[in-house]
């Protein structure tokens, strides 16, 4: 028994990995086997069983599972009384272990077959197909040939229901969909069967893409409709029709109706979870079975209904048509842009950035936060004016009939202003590039106005003093700006770039516009990016920090070659300032002595934090941002090291370390220590 | 009723002095220009930099537009009378008389994002389709289908302000009648035109792939409005906002079509005053002889073949001045709601009937203007 196990096991082990989810399958079944030792654990408490007892139970199941399946595999016996009980002994094991650790997909493909088949008979094929739960996935071929058998018409009608009603409810779980798109065609043809219909449907509504859409098809569900009147499934697939060809069919939901399919996966319901617990990912399948509420909104007190944003819809006919003599089949074909329907993470927007449809209406983006990350970086002034115009117009119409007596209108105004301010972060980042640009420009002017003419001739400021004065108190300005938005973000890491980025401009006034000017950042900025968790933050605050050193040297230098006391010499403040900052930066990174001064940790807090050492536990290998730096390091290098030992990084293999990071671009903090650290004093 | 009488005013020159003129219409004072006596060296150098730095981007020209509303006043002190233009000329007569005598209501609309005059036929079956889907709640139509409505997309050839403006479109709703021996084409239920006229500041700010149409105007059933404007808005990706035309505004109208000149007026001049008080409203209606109108304009107008802030001002407050004498009412302290002359009427409420087809340029010309600042 135990060897036919074990060839069991080498044979899904064997079975060539397919393609790029390889990786996935191999990992869930990794998380399945931790499982399995978790409720092990479990059970040995309570039970205080030896493990080795509960070990062999397990592998008996195991092994009786092999029996049940081969014993289905190989048919019904037609001589032996005992057959009834001999079935049911082996459908009872099937079962158990489907419902409570699922079945490998062998095990699917194998059962599969044999309920559509209907060799059992009916009643035989429902049992069987109810228990079809997988452990992690469904492989694609599997549901291909069990497919394949409902052309055949073995089985019954009730069977094929159930089939289908398992197909929705494990749509999820089907390791690949390519193979079975191709049956698009076939599914459609069900359509024509009353019984089946509703849940074709369903499998269609998942299923589709934008190349099934074809004209005829959507003639004949309009026959359907046309038969069966307004069947909410049929509604669906048509909406979902119309989604993606709007040119080809028109279609206006009712009102109130949000659910369009029976829930198909009923059976199943705890099973599911349990599946996409073993598989540890979120569950994208409720949404899908809802059209967006937003899709039937009731016109309101006034036409303009779209004071809520709109809805995300894929640019649909004002782009197709604005094409001239592009004929209907160009338009079905055209799949070289990306859906936005499709977009759901942030690696697919970097992936299709270049080719990605734009909503039809504009203000969708609101409710989208990877399409405001891509309107925030899109120079498209397109983009940026149906933005405009929509939200201009949005704002002074709500404005204008807000009543605060309506309840409802009120609370949906409040709600709509509530996304525009979640959506502020983004707003915050382009006022600060804004700001980054008048100053880039301010700076330009003067610089050039100093060649031109030594004397300011302006209305507005006189001496170069005074627009010094003016240029200082605007970078001040975004310096409590910035420490403000830090708090209400939480010190967003993106929020922190932009800031940065604004400092890598003031740094380096003095050398780049030969303006005599420096302003150091506020403490709220300096010490958020010292301690930020981001490496690249780190890097550009090095950066920053290197510039500064570069200028005020520079200064100073000029201060005592010219030897007069010109009114644009430095105070003596902000070198201490600059001081100040390079102590702590030094102290953080390099001689593991932060906050030498001026920070007082109460000693309790640090021992139940276990960090009474603190003072020695920062600097380049303990940084937080670069912890996982020093560990790849050691693994890098000393890959036969049992353990990873950060402490080992001194001397010698600090050096390295350093190298290591250069190496991985952290060209800012090489410029700064080069520029700001004697490298005699190596800790 | 109040007949006032053209003894009213006391310099009364009875000779209307109309030049022709230049098809510009909006004539923006540039006061920056006038106002700096020279541009110092340090301003040039700035202004260069100025071009330089600052692309020519529409959204930029856009933020220029909107620092020049701010800085000076929002409505332009001076509008030239409105003349007979000779683009409207080419309009399809049958067209022109098909929008006049009939009440529009009007609409501020944001430039249409990649709207094609080459796709009218198109568009008509896909909103044909859309309303057919709208008004079976839920029953899918296939586009191109025969429904018992019939959506017509077309062109109003000339009717533009400049070259530049884009041109006018028309859309009708008819309904078909059900027996096929009867004329097809049934009655009209809806209709709705986008014009543009004089529209340059707001073309300039947009970039090609926009279509300016900031004016519509609708005739028909407000639940048709919503249907259409919907379909427009998710199309377009636009947006349509009500236009109400406020006091100041409708005493511009009064002034600008009482200066115009009519071979023979159709109807009188007609103001109402609206008293907010309760319980009821109360309206007071005063209308004039149209020539006396004429007459009392001619008596406060200066400047040849433009109206001024000044010359509107003085014109109203003639006509205040002459209510009190008689009824001891100011008409100052209400609000004016509605003028009607024998050029076109127009209501607060954003409601406006043309009447005369030699100026229906010149007052869309003026509601362009309008809806150019309400979305801008």
């Amino acid at each position: 028994m135990s060897s036919q196990k074990r060839v069991k096991n080498s044979q899904s082990q064997g079975k060539p990995s397919q393609s790029s989810n390889s990786y996935q399958t191999n990992l869930s079944a990794w998380k399945v086997k931790e499982d399995l030792s978790d409720s092990k654990s479990i059970s040995k408490h309570g039970q205080n069983n030896p493990v080795e007892d509960y070990e062999h139970a397990d592998d008996k199941a195991e092994d009786a599972l092999q029996i049940a399946v081969r014993y289905f595999e190989k048919g019904p016996t037609k001589t032996s009384r005992s057959k009834d009980k001999t079935l049911e002994k082996h459908l009872k094991t099937v079962e158990n272990v489907a419902w409570k650790n699922g079945l490998a997909p062998e095990g699917i493909d194998v059962l599969l077959n044999v309920a559509l088949s209907g060799k059992f008979g009916s009643a035989v094929s429902t049992q069987i197909l109810k228990c079809m739960i997988p452990a992690t996935l469904i492989s694609e071929d599997s549901v291909v040939k069990a497919v394949s058998w409902l052309c055949v018409g073995r089985c019954s009608g009730n069977t094929k229901v159930l089939f289908y009603r398992w197909l929705v409810a494990m749509f999820d779980f089907i390791d690949h969909k390519e193979q079975i798109n191709l049956l698009y065609g076939f599914f459609f043809a069900s359509l024509q069967d009353d019984a089946l219909c509703p849940y074709v449907c369903h499998l269609l509504y998942l299923l589709t893409k934008k190349e099934n859409v074809k004209p005829f098809r959507v003639r004949k569900l309009l026959d359907l409709q046309a038969k069966m009147g307004m069947q909410p499934h049929l509604q669906a697939l048509l909406s979902l029709y119309k989604f993606f060809a709007p040119a080809l069919i028109s279609v206006s939901l009712p009102v109130r109706r949000k659910i369009y399919f029976k829930n198909s996966e009923n059976l199943w319901k705890t099973a599911l979870l349990a599946v996409r617990q073993r598989n540890q990912r979120p569950s994208p399948e409720p949404l899908k079975l809802m059209l967006g509420p937003a899709n039937a909104r009731p016109v309101k007190r006034k036409w303009n209904s779209h004071s809520v944003i709109p809805v995300l819809n894929s640019s649909s006919c004002s782009k197709e048509c604005g094409k001239k003599g592009m004929s209907l089949s160009d338009y079905l074909s055209s799949n070289g842009s990306f859906p936005l329907e499709q977009l759901k993470s942030f690696p697919q927007l970097l992936q299709n950035i270049h080719c990605l449809e734009l909503p039809s209406q504009m203000g969708a983006v609101l409710n989208n936060s990877l399409l405001l990350h891509y309107i925030n970086c899109v120079k498209d002034e397109s983009v940026l004016l149906r933005l405009y115009h929509w939200l201009s117009q949005t704002l002074q119409e709500e404005c204008i009939w807000y009543k605060v007596d309506n309840y409802e209108h009120g609370k949906e105004f409040t709600n709509f202003l509530d996304t525009i301010i979640r959506a502020e972060c983004f707003l915050q980042c382009s006022v600060l590039q804004s700001l980054k640009e008048l100053l880039q420009n301010w700076l330009l002017c003067l610089s050039v106005d100093i060649h031109v003419k030594p004397v300011m001739n302006s209305p507005l400021e006189t001496t170069l003093g005074g627009s010094m004065n003016s240029v200082s108190e605007l970078i001040r300005y975004v310096g409590w700006l910035s420490t403000t938005a830090m708090r209400l973000e939480s010190n967003s890491t993106f929020l922190l770039h932009f800031i940065l980025d604004f400092y890598e401009k003031v740094c380096d006034v003095y050398i780049s516009y030969n303006l005599p000017l420096v302003v150091l950042f506020p403490p709220g900025i300096f010490y958020s990016a010292l301690l930020s968790l981001d490496s690249s933050i780190l890097n550009q605050l090095c950066y920053i920090m290197h510039r500064y050193r570069t200028n005020l040297t520079a200064a100073k230098k000029n201060e005592l070659v010219q030897k007069t006391k010109s009114e644009f010499n430095f105070s003596n403040k902000t070198y201490q300032e600059f001081n100040h900052y390079l102590t702590a930066m030094v102290g953080c990174l390099w001689t593991s002595k932060p906050f030498q001064k001026g920070l007082y940790i109460d000693p309790e807090v640090l021992e139940k934090a276990g960090v009474a050492q603190y003072k020695s536990s920062l600097n380049l290998v303990y940084h937080p941002a670069l912890l996982s730096y020093a560990a790849s390091f050691l693994l890098q290098e000393w890959p036969e090291e049992r353990t990873v030992n950060l402490s080992s990084i001194r001397g010698k293999k600090w050096n390295w370390y350093l190298d290591y990071l250069f190496s991985e671009g952290f060209q800012g903090l090489k410029l700064f220590i080069r520029s700001s650290i004697h490298r005699s004093s190596v800790p | 009723m109040l007949r006032v009488g053209p003894g009213l005013a006391a310099d009364f020159i009875f000779c209307p002095v109309v030049r022709s003129f230049s098809l510009q219409y909006l004539c923006l004072e540039t006061m920056d220009s006038c106002d700096t006596p020279e541009s110092t060296p340090r301003q040039r150098a700035s202004s260069r930099l100025k071009d330089y730095f600052i692309g020519a981007t529409p959204l930029q020209k856009r933020l220029e537009s909107v620092r020049r509303q701010t800085s000076f006043v929002p409505t332009p002190p001076r509008r030239k009378i409105p003349q007979c233009s000779q683009l409207q000329e080419d309009v399809d007569p049958q067209k022109v008389a098909f929008l006049l005598h009939k009440q529009w209501t009007l609409y501020s609309l944001t430039p249409l994002y990649k709207f094609s005059y080459t796709n009218l036929k198109e568009y008509s079956k896909l909103l044909g389709a859309f309303i057919a889907a709208e008004k079976q709640k839920g029953l899918a139509v296939e586009v191109g289908e025969d429904f018992n409505i019939k959506v017509i997309f077309s062109a109003l050839l000339g009717m533009k302000g400049t070259q530049r403006d884009p041109e006018a479109f028309l859309v009708q709703i008819l309904s078909k009648s059900q027996l096929p021996s009867e004329n097809r084409e049934g009655k009209v239920l809806w209709t709705g035109w986008f014009c543009c006229i004089f529209g340059d500041s707001l073309l300039e700010t947009v970039s090609e792939d926009f279509t300016c149409l900031p004016l519509f105007l609708a005739n028909g059933a407000e639940t048709n409005t919503a249907m259409i404007g919907t379909w427009f808005q998710k199309t377009f990706d636009c947006y349509f906002s009500p236009l109400a035309i406020n006091a100041y505004n409708l005493s511009w109208m009064a002034a600008m079509w009482t200066a115009c000149k009519m071979d023979h007026y159709m109807a009188t001049t007609e103001f109402l005053w609206s008293v907010p008080c309760s319980p009821q409203r109360l309206d007071i209606s005063y209308a004039i002889h149209p020539e006396d109108a004429k007459a009392l304009w001619d008596s406060v107008h200066k400047t040849p073949g433009e109206v001024t802030q000044e010359e509107v001002d003085l014109f109203m407050d003639c006509l205040y001045s002459h209510f009190h004498r008689h009824f001891k009412i100011h008409l100052s302290a209400t609000r004016l709601v509605r003028v009607s002359t024998s050029v076109a009427s127009a209501h607060t409420d954003g409601k406006i009937k043309i009447l005369c087809h030699k100026y229906l340029i010149g007052v869309l010309a003026y509601l362009t203007e309008l809806a150019i600042f309400q979305i801008e």
